[in-house]
């Protein structure tokens, strides 16, 4: 069984897969353009002071996204991803 | 003459690398979307011209925005004899995304991977023969702003435009981002690097709870530090010269009838002295700073720390990048939120621009708080408590840009803040040398050059209105006089007020301007010595509640001319220019008033 959280859940220095992008269309279109689709693997690098926004490496690319937008990315954490400490930095 | 495009994501040392081959100096930033402008530059390879134009920085070409449709526009018109897309190789498979969407739209596509030189500092190895196959078009590897592969690049250039080759057909975007994964596992090596794990560690200390913010403070205290404390020497060392000079000037004109001796001597000569004096050395040891922490890639860290204030705020996180640009210019500023994307957003940035001090005012914060505040003393404590001050002050200019988007948010630009995404860029190793070079010419002179021509006329026009007598007194200070009243309601006095009216069109001189009035005599004497300036101020009713009075206008206060030339231009409403005069008016007065009748009331001055 997958675990499933959305990304703004996720904690710092885990990953997780994209399995649904619920967004704006324009921030849906931007997310695509920054290779952020089903089936990529984010993980949570950075947080904030504030703990919003977060910063997440995907693709090779650090992006911060604020909760408000994080909360509608839905992501399913596989099994051997749960150690995944060491391969988020 | 052969036209070459190039394209790219934004961050991947684009306009370093178009600086390099056309020698042309533009100015690259270390944020998402800077180049908005299209910059064209040529340069010669054996014996043909080449044209190269300067795409803005698009992580994609769909043309949702501005920037995307000026470079698909452009890929798609056929002006271009080929297109060039520049990939970050710390970062190739987003990088490819785009390279699969430009091969859609032409097939004459040449790939440079550039900072190859980081890659392998971060572990990262890319295999360009095997990119080159899976795409079917050249590839070549560049190291930024360094020599490495520029010929080898010329040379594929010159291959490029007299090639023939087809587009492929269009993919949805998702398949695009399937395809750049595929080929990056495919040509991509990387080893987990020391290097990234120092990076991360450094990153999470410039962001984390406990040492973000502390740190940001500590940085731009450390700049504006060294911009207090190193300024005085070079300041006082120009006042010399340039007072030397006037007395070469003075023997010149001796023959001169006397007017014209005070129009162009003690009015334009030393009011466009003064302001070269007080501005160039704060200038030219900020800028240059300011532009190191640019270049190392600091700002976008700041932008992510203040972003939680921003949202509160209901405003766009990018709005700490185009404050921090108003801080060298308040016009750059108000250029600059064109990086913002939502017009609600953006239009907010535009109208706070001008609450964050510039440049210009530097000159007059740093002499009232080191007259008033640090007592004239000198050495390293005075300049540390100086710096500490000026910090406080911009800390209050963040606070009001805060406060107004919110007021703003909550009012006339009603909205909920629209989502973005923010890229925080590796770290790099700044170029030193190229730092001052573009910051000098850039930045310092730039400024300086407008202030300057803006100070000999407003010279010759202030000393007029001080000598031109109207009754028993002059122009200037019927002014001040009929001003006065009014302006003591706020701490001020009519001199003051007039000097911020004269001082529209540069923020430079408005101290000049109050000693001119001060003296009566109508000219600038020169005032090499903090402690001269001091005693005037305190002959004319200066306390230290004026002085803070003075502050918080001189912080607050209408855009110079020159933004607001420029607000206009980027909103195109008058509407909106009037109310981005409006506001930081409103607040200095409102901020003055308060302060001291609060402080009357108190008894306290």
């Amino acid at each position: 069984m997958y675990e499933t959280l959305c990304l703004s859940a996720l904690p710092e220095g885990e990953s997780a897969y994209v399995t649904e992008v619920n967004a704006a269309p324009a921030m849906d279109r931007r997310l695509t353009d920054l290779g952020l689709v089903r089936g990529t693997r984010v993980t949570c690098v950075l947080r904030s002071p504030a703990g919003d926004p977060c910063a997440y490496l995907i693709r090779g690319a650090l992006i911060a996204l604020r909760r408000s937008d994080a909360e509608g990315i839905t992501l399913e954490r596989r099994a051997q991803e749960q150690p995944a400490r060491a391969v988020a930095t | 003459m052969n036209r070459v495009a190039l394209a790219g994501n934004p961050n991947v040392g684009k306009s370093t690398l178009f600086n390099a081959l056309t020698g042309l100096r533009q100015h690259t930033g270390n944020w998402a979307g800077k180049t908005v402008a299209t910059a064209r530059g040529s340069y010669t390879y054996e014996g043909q011209e080449y044209q190269l134009i300067d795409l803005p920085g698009t992580y994609s070409l769909a043309a949702h925005s501005q920037e995307e449709a000026v470079a698909r526009d452009f890929i798609e018109s056929g002006q271009a004899d080929g297109v060039v897309v520049v990939c970050d190789a710390t970062c190739l498979e987003r990088n490819l995304i785009l390279v699969l969407q430009v091969l859609e739209l032409t097939g004459k596509v040449l790939v440079c991977v550039n900072l190859m030189d980081e890659a392998e500092r971060l572990g990262v190895q890319v295999d360009l023969p095997a990119l080159s196959q899976r795409l079917g078009v050249p590839v070549v590897g560049t190291a930024g702003g360094r020599q490495d592969g520029l010929e080898e690049l010329k040379k594929a250039i010159a291959a490029l435009v007299s090639s023939e080759a087809p587009a492929v057909p269009e993919r949805a975007p998702a398949e695009r981002v399937t395809l750049a994964e595929r080929y990056a596992a495919q040509v991509v090596r990387s080893r987990s690097a020391q290097r990234l794990r120092r990076q991360r560690r450094i990153d999470r200390l410039l962001t984390s709870k406990a040492t973000g913010i502390p740190l940001m403070l500590l940085l731009f205290g450390l700049v504006v530090w060294l911009t207090v404390a190193g300024a005085n020497f070079p300041s006082a060392l120009l006042t010399e010269l340039f007072a030397r000079i006037g007395a070469v000037l003075e023997g010149w004109l001796a023959g001169a009838p006397a007017w014209l001796r005070g129009l162009l001597l003690d009015g334009v000569y030393r009011v466009t002295a003064w302001v070269v004096a007080v501005m160039l050395p704060p200038m030219a040891i900020f800028f240059p700073l300011f532009t190191l922490l640019e270049d190392l890639g600091y700002l976008p860290r700041a932008a992510f720390v203040m972003d939680h204030a921003f949202q509160r705020a209901k405003t766009c996180g990018k709005q700490c990048l185009t404050m921090c640009m108003s801080l060298g210019c308040n016009a750059c500023g108000v250029t600059g939120c064109r990086i913002i994307d939502s017009p609600r957003e953006r239009l907010i940035a535009i109208l706070t621009s001008s609450l964050v001090p510039c440049n210009g005012k530097f000159p007059t914060l740093i002499a009232l708080i080191t007259i008033f505040f640090v007592g004239g003393r000198t050495g390293l404590l005075a300049s540390l408590e100086g710096a500490a001050l000026l910090l406080g002050t911009l800390v209050l200019g963040v606070a009001g840009t805060l406060g107004c988007s919110r007021l703003l948010s909550a009012t006339v630009l009603k909205g909920v803040p629209s989502s973005f995404a923010l890229e925080l860029p590796p770290f790099r190793k700044p170029r030193v040398g190229q730092v001052i070079v573009r910051s000098m010419l850039d930045r310092t002179l730039f400024v300086l050059g407008r202030a300057v021509s803006v100070a000999a006329p407003a010279g010759a026009f202030i000393w007029l209105m001080a000598n031109l007598t109207v009754g028993d007194a002059s122009l200037l200070a019927h002014c001040t006089g009929f001003l006065d009243p009014f302006a003591r309601l706020f701490g001020l006095d009519g001199v003051i007020l007039m000097a911020f009216i004269l001082g529209w069109p540069a923020n430079e001189i408005v101290l000049p301007v109050m000693l001119m009035a001060y003296l009566a005599t109508g000219s600038l004497v020169e005032f090499d010595d903090l402690a001269a300036l001091g005693a005037l101020l305190g002959e004319h009713g200066w306390t230290w509640l004026t002085a803070v009075c003075a502050m918080l206008f001189s912080l607050f206060h209408w855009p110079c001319s020159t933004t607001c030339l420029t607000i206009y231009k980027e909103t195109g409403s008058v509407k909106w220019t009037a109310l981005s005069v409006a506001i930081p008016t409103a607040l200095g007065l409102g901020l003055c008033l308060v302060v001291s009748t609060a402080a009357r009331l108190l008894g306290l001055a």
